[in-house]
């Protein structure tokens, strides 16, 4: 299953937007005995598409999305994103963490500027681009308001739209609706499927939540317990625009069983 | 509105019972005035004497708030250091326990001997009280920034002065002010303390003064004018905490 496999449609481009090839990681463990996390991972993400590792919780694809992302270093292995290898993060990345990680002393319209701050881009077209980013999420009138007035499911929709204010080419995501309700949940899926037609970012989303994975996604990377390996690389052909019908077709079903049986729940 | 009244009410009921039992008990079993004036002995000592007790806090309060001011100027750039080099922290933290361990009471006549019988010395002493506490509390601060706030500042490419000052520092500010509103309640006792080792001025004097006379009254309202200036302290600091933090308000409405 470690094949070169070509992901979301044939693209026109020679190279794929995202290159991982045969990316392994290693930690020392306890009493020093090197402790493999993830092993030989290989898969392409096409420019444009949404790729969703899906996994059991702690099985390392937290640490693959921050290999991406250029937080943590690969022990081995190939990691390119736009042609270029990955060391360190770049200004074309953004990133959606689990929890919001608001800053709790700026006002909702700082914390969406604050990439545009530290990358010395703040002004008045990106002040605008930010009120347009926080309309379109839904908060309209909480420009001035503080993260301790928001619920966590606003406060993930602040942080979603910190992380696109600087037009990322790439967007990671570590499972950004999981300390969500459920109905909190299905909600922001749809929104993230929506602005992901406006924006076209490439995207990159941790969840073990087998449903989001197959609702929001192009292709599913189911990943095994640890050390993480690729067990299937599922392609989602459901079209789009999708909403919460499709979610009782029979296809989305039999993506279910598929993501089921490669993670070892069902036969 | 009406539950910081309610919540103001509480305390205020707490001081009148203990000011009324105070003012029989003195009376039902007529207790000398130097040992234990009333509540109202000492009232009167206070309405009498203001202009003397007005005069006298002066010295204390700029003795205080200087000293304050001093502990906050140099330490909050000591904590940031000791906070962000290990080197420093395993150099100087050591020391800064080991001097704290010292009884400030005793190394007061040195510090006399030092900065003479002036507002120095006084000053000298309300840093060194004040000190301790500012430093602490802001090292703990700009260590218990949120590891996911710091990750995004990374993954942002962020420079360490852009983390200190957007991030780690931002972040401290409720530590720092938890730290400065006991700092600025020792600063008073620190400046109290050098007044009371050898001083011409300052409420502690005043106090030391009327206590050698057997003036019981006034050495009480004495106490009560420090009382009052160490609250005033307080809550200076925490309407500038509230002005600085308007967020950390803003969760509670």
């Amino acid at each position: 299953m470690n094949a070169h496999q070509e992901i979301r449609g044939q693209t026109n481009h020679s190279l794929p937007f995202g290159h991982f090839k045969n990316v392994s990681k290693c930690f020392s463990g306890p009493s020093g005995t090197p402790l493999v996390a993830i092993e030989n991972v290989t898969f392409d993400v096409a420019a444009g598409s949404l790729v969703t590792l899906l996994g059991p919780s702690g099985c390392g694809k937290t640490t693959f999305l921050k290999i991406v992302g250029g937080l943590v270093p690969a022990t081995s292995g190939i990691v390119q994103i736009n042609g270029r290898d990955v060391i360190e993060p770049h200004e074309d990345f953004g990133v959606v963490f689990q929890q919001a990680n608001l800053m709790p002393w700026r006002t909702i319209l700082d914390n969406v500027l604050f990439p545009m701050e530290i990358l010395h881009r703040r002004d008045s077209v990106a002040v605008r681009r930010a009120q347009e980013l926080l309309a379109s999420v839904g908060l309209e009138g909480f420009e001035r308001s503080y993260p301790s007035q928001l619920s966590g499911g606003m406060q993930q929709r602040v942080a979603l739209c910190r992380a696109l204010i600087h037009r990322p080419k790439l967007l990671l995501m570590d499972e950004p609706f999981g300390a969500l309700d459920e109905l909190t949940r299905m909600e922001m899926q749809d929104l993230l499927l929506d602005i992901r037609a406006k924006t076209n970012a490439t995207t990159i989303f941790v969840t073990h939540s087998i449903s989001e994975a197959i609702y929001i996604s192009d292709i599913v990377a189911v990943f095994s317990k640890r050390p993480a390996r690729i067990v299937d690389l599922i392609p989602i052909n459901l079209p789009y625009p999708r909403s919460a019908e499709i979610r009782y077709l029979h296809e989305f079903t039999e993506l279910e069983h598929r993501a089921g049986r490669a993670l070892g729940i069902t036969r | 509105m009406t539950r910081h009244i309610k919540n103001g009410i509480y305390p205020l009921i707490g001081i009148a019972v203990i000011v009324i039992v105070w003012q029989i008990y003195t009376q039902a079993f007529d207790i000398s005035r130097i040992v234990l004036p009333s509540p109202t002995d000492i009232l009167w000592a206070s309405v009498a004497n203001w202009k003397t007790l007005l005069r006298e806090s002066w010295p204390t309060f700029f003795e205080s708030v200087l000293g304050f001011g001093l502990a906050i100027v140099i330490g909050i750039p000591f904590a940031v250091c000791v906070a962000t080099s290990r080197v420093l922290n395993l150099t100087l933290y050591p020391i800064l326990i080991a001097t704290q361990s010292i009884p400030k009471v005793a190394v007061a006549p040195i510090i006399l001997v030092w900065f003479g019988l002036g507002m120095e010395s006084k000053l000298v002493i309300a840093f060194l009280v004040a000190f301790f506490p500012i430093v602490v509390d802001t090292a703990a601060g700009m260590r218990a920034t949120p590891p996911g706030l710091l990750e995004l500042a990374r993954s942002l490419r962020a420079t360490a002065l852009q983390v200190f000052v957007k991030v780690q520092f931002p972040a401290a500010l409720p530590f720092i002010f938890a730290g400065s509103k006991v700092a600025v309640t020792l600063a008073v006792i620190g400046a109290v303390i050098g007044e009371f080792i050898g001083a011409h001025e300052g409420l502690g004097n005043l106090l030391l003064a009327a206590n050698s006379q057997l003036d019981g009254p006034l050495a009480w309202a004495a106490l009560v004018w420090l009382s009052a200036l160490g609250i005033a302290l307080f809550a200076a600091i925490a309407l500038i905490e509230r002005v600085v933090m308007p967020w950390s308000e803003a969760g509670h409405h």
